[in-house]
């Protein structure tokens, strides 16, 4: 124990060791192994990770080198990077659902020596692509099934690496004190962890962080949301991300929180029902997979039961998120309120494993309002964040009772945040990275002159201090009066509506704005076995004019949501129309991971824009398409243009033309 | 997996060694012929597989090898023993297990239960204290619970340890039905069409959970399957039956060039 000043808790060992000394009984990590939770404390974790060390320095492992972290949460995994750390070499965590070309980009871009691994999958993927990777020396593995033939001159166990450590510590003083003088020297603005973008767009790139700068960050988000030793958190997200890195490692090692590691990853629902996590994270689809699935075994359920349900459902949407946010809600509401808690929400948490979520958020992308709301209204108490890689994951954060769901809050503690004349979120936070690892042009780009770190994402500040984003910064265009114009923005609006499968907005450069929709078949198609609607095709269904008052209904409510935001309001959907096709990524309209490729579909219904611009009411298209056995045909059509209600914004602003 | 007790009496044949002998066996129904004079043998450690056209007799022969079909004609020899009359409990006794053509388990068990039910030949203590769950059946229990943990673990059915059998897909149900064979710590394992009605994901991992199989637990693998690519990537010997005779018998690139067999499978010109 070296560290005893707050100030000197800048690295991660060090914070470990704190650990150590001052909670050493409380429980550091769990894992779920045959059947069984096993847990480790954290001196037991700090004894683990000293000889870790000492057994990684016995094979040569020196400050700066680069350590491959990749494998599923396990707490192998997680002291191989505090051991890497110790010594001041450098945990490179790679995803391992990558496949062997695209780690081996990774591994040898970041100049890996040695590699930690979960299991002979991610042994067999570095062995084939060994010849292009000459650094790396030496595999270490946690489980051994499978391996026992392999060729181990270059390959052994971690638990073996851990014996020889142990032995050392017993046996060799001077080893010990090398150690300790590693950790002891580690100093803040040493490079702790260098985290891979996923490379959505592009090569990815390895964001370097400091370690001071990581406990800063985390220690904020500690703080704010008053996070303890008494929390428990499930590590299921992937290790090489921002999310897990943070939320999990670095905040567990801040306040002193147990992390549990599920049994796999398909077991991680219910291991957090059994361990009765307080912190949570979830991307929205979660969420919504989550919500799917109790709907669905509610509609089986008994008719009392369901009656029950749907009524405290209705009572939990009136007054839950006011009862949650601390408002005044009438004394008949609350008593209502407490009885669903009983009959409904409580046994409906427990069912989700959230009976014990003191705080949860989601990020990642928009979240549907009716389903934020869902989770808020029983009692859950979920925010968003944003945030990312670059920034060590928080930008904006909102606190408790500060939430909405169209926004993801203000700047969290400690972060500034300006927003530039294109429109485009920059940000100065305390875990802002070092630079892009061996691309210092990329960080360059990245960076503002006076030290702000662009986003790519474009958003503005709602009255209340929020931070709104919209879109990414280079999809945002601009209408002809210069007003702004973020497509997505609309996309996404009109898709929380089941109704609506995909929507296409157009307006970059023109007078207003209109919008392709593409109709949900099965939502819609629903909708008219029960109206006793008839029709013969997709195509049938779409142009029937009682389908076009539905969606018109929608584009009109979409417009009063947006004339009640000033920075929108001049961005309403004058004309749409319903495209008489599904778009499709085998016409090459929607990318393979289902996004639309708005040129490309401009071009391709080239009169159906024209007929959105001129007024004309309707227009004809023949299109060419792609079957499913390869063969083409071509569907032609004609479609009806609509207008759309339009409202007055509710503010004037200066950038409404007239 | 060191938890492992192989059985006390595994140890004296070694890898390579015939471990079960088939000799010139005939099994007749009233008067149809199901195999005729079929002789082949299998060795420790190795993965067998018994392939050919539909009623060519490959489950017969199984049925012979584990005991639930006599040979009228012919002798069974396992582990230096000639057989005379047999059980099929004696042969699970004897170190011989077995799946299904069709999946055969306790629909309305658990996936952990079906696989404890591999045990029972296992369980020492008397009936008397595992009515009560006390004293030494509650020790006995933790034990097997553990080996069958280990199973579920290297099958990766964790996810499904207490879902009912009878609600998990075809796939699922077929790794269950191999984890309560390896319960059993067998030393010969018959599987029935083990990748029958799979996708080729589910069948690439049951491939890798039959080959892991071998190299961990030691066990001796006789397998029937339709899938030739996946008979020649796993067995080290294949023998072919058409119309309940043997008809080939070597390593999978030997029979592959056999013309009786690409007769019999693709038909012969007459």
């Amino acid at each position: 124990m070296t560290a005893n000043a707050t100030a000197e808790l800048d690295t991660f060992p060090k914070l470990l060791l704190r650990n150590e000394a001052v909670r050493p009984l409380r429980p550091a990590m769990r894992h779920k192994d045959l059947g069984i939770w096993r847990e480790w404390s954290w001196a037991d974790v700090a004894r683990q990770v000293r000889c870790y060390a000492l057994g990684l320095m016995a094979h040569g492992l020196q400050r700066g080198d680069k350590v491959a972290i990749i494998g599923t949460n396990r707490p192998k995994l997680y002291w191989s990077i505090m051991a890497a750390q110790s010594i001041g070499a450098i945990p490179v965590p790679v995803y391992s659902d990558a496949v062997a070309d695209e780690m081996a980009y990774v591994l040898d871009h970041a100049e890996i020596r040695f590699a930690c691994v979960q299991d002979q999958e991610q042994v067999d993927k570095i062995l084939g692509v060994a010849d292009r990777l000459p650094k790396i020396e030496i595999i270490f593995y946690d489980e051994p099934r499978g391996l026992r033939d392999y060729d181990h001159s270059r390959l052994q166990a971690i638990d073996e690496v851990i014996a020889q450590g142990a032995g050392i510590l017993m046996s060799d003083p001077a080893a010990v004190k090398r150690l300790d003088d590693a950790i002891a020297s580690g100093k803040g603005a040493d490079t702790s962890v260098i985290l891979y973008t996923s490379g959505t767009t592009g090569r990815s790139k390895g964001v370097m962080l400091s370690a001071g700068g990581c406990v800063k960050a985390a220690t904020d988000t500690v703080e704010f949301d008053r996070l303890t030793d008494r929390d428990n958190v499930i590590a299921y997200l992937p290790l090489a991300w921002v999310g897990d890195h943070y939320l999990n490692y670095a905040q567990a090692l801040v306040a002193g929180f147990t992390i549990n590691c599920p049994e796999s990853p398909e077991t991680a629902v219910e291991d957090r029902r059994e361990i009765g996590t307080t912190f949570a994270f979830a991307p929205p689809r979660v969420y919504e997979s989550m919500l799917t699935r109790i709907m669905i075994r509610m509609e089986d359920a008994g008719w009392l039961k369901r009656k029950m349900f749907h009524y405290y459902l209705g009572v939990a949407k009136k007054w839950g998120e006011k009862i949650l946010d601390g408002k005044p809600v009438p004394i008949g509401a609350r008593l209502n309120y407490a009885l669903g808690e009983v009959l409904v929400y409580g046994p409906l948490k427990n069912v989700l494993g959230m009976t014990t979520i003191r705080i949860a958020y989601t990020a990642g992308e928009a979240i549907g309002p009716e389903l934020f709301s869902f989770y808020r209204s029983i009692g859950l108490n979920l925010k968003q964040l944003y945030g990312q890689t670059e920034a060590f994951l928080y930008v904006t954060v909102q606190s408790d009772g500060g939430v909405r769901a169209d926004c993801v809050g203000p700047a969290t503690p400690n972060v500034e945040i300006r927003i530039d004349e294109n429109g485009e979120v920059l940000y100065k936070s305390p875990g802002q990275f070092i630079g892009y690892f061996k691309e210092p042009e990329k960080t360059a780009e990245t960076m503002t002159e006076d030290g702000y770190v662009r986003t790519g994402d474009a958003g503005f500040f709602e009255k209340d201090g929020q931070l709104r984003i919209i879109d990414r910064a280079k999809d945002v265009g601009k209408l002809r009066s210069g007003a702004l114009f973020a497509p997505k923005y609309l996309e996404n609006k009109l898709k929380f509506f089941p109704n609506i499968r995909e929507v296409v907005a157009f307006g970059q450069g023109e007078d207003f704005v209109t919008c392709f929709i593409n109709i949900d078949l099965t939502a819609v198609g629903n909708w008219a076995e029960r109206n006793n609607v008839s029709y013969g095709s997709y195509q049938e269904l779409a142009g029937h004019p009682q389908v076009y008052d539905i969606i018109a209904g929608h584009v009109a409510e979409v417009n009063r949501q947006l004339s009640e935001e000033p920075m929108m309001a001049h961005a309403q959907i004058r004309r749409f129309l319903v495209l008489h096709k599904e778009l499709d990524a085998d016409d090459g309209e929607l990318t393979r991971t289902q996004k639309v490729r708005r040129s490309f579909i401009a071009d391709r219904y080239a009169p159906l824009v024209t007929a959105l611009y001129d007024g004309s009411s309707e227009a004809d298209i023949s299109t060419e398409v792609t079957f499913e056995d390869g063969r083409k045909g071509v569907i032609s059509a004609r479609v009806r243009v609509v207008d759309a209600r339009i409202l007055p914004a509710s503010t004037p602003t200066p950038a409404r033309a007239a | 997996m060191n938890a492992m007790n192989h059985s006390e009496f595994r140890q004296d044949i070694a890898p390579g060694e015939t471990l079960l002998a088939v000799d010139n066996v005939t099994l007749r129904f009233g008067g149809v012929k199901a195999i005729t004079d079929v002789s082949f043998d299998i060795r420790k450690g190795e993965v067998r597989a018994i392939i050919g056209p539909n009623g060519a007799g490959k489950t017969s022969m199984l049925n012979v090898i584990n005991g639930f079909y006599h040979p009228q004609e012919g002798r069974i020899t396992y582990r230096g023993q000639t057989r005379t009359k047999m059980r099929p409990h004696v042969a699970a006794s004897q170190g011989i297990a077995r799946t299904f053509q069709n999946v055969a388990l306790f629909k309305g068990m658990t996936t952990l239960d079906n696989i404890m039910v591999g045990r029972t030949l296992k369980m020492r203590t008397p009936f008397f204290w595992h009515i009560f769950r006390q004293g030494p059946a509650m020790r006995e229990e933790i034990e097997h619970r553990k080996f069958v943990e280990e199973i579920i673990e290297f099958l990766e059915i964790e996810h499904i340890r207490k879902v009912p059998v009878g609600k998990l897909p075809y796939g699922l149900q077929k790794r269950v039905e191999l984890g309560r064979a390896l319960a059993m710590q067998p030393e010969l394992l018959l599987l029935d069409e083990p990748m029958a009605g799979m996708n080729l994901e589910e069948k690439e991992d049951m491939c890798r959970f039959i080959l892991d199989t071998k190299e961990q637990y030691g066990t001796t693998i006789a397998l029937i399957e339709h899938d030739m690519g996946v008979v020649m990537d796993l067995s080290d010997r294949v023998v072919v039956l058409e119309y309940g005779q043997k008809i080939a018998d070597g390593t999978p690139d030997e029979v592959k060039k056999n013309q009786k067999v690409i007769d019999a499978y693709l038909g012969v010109a007459h």
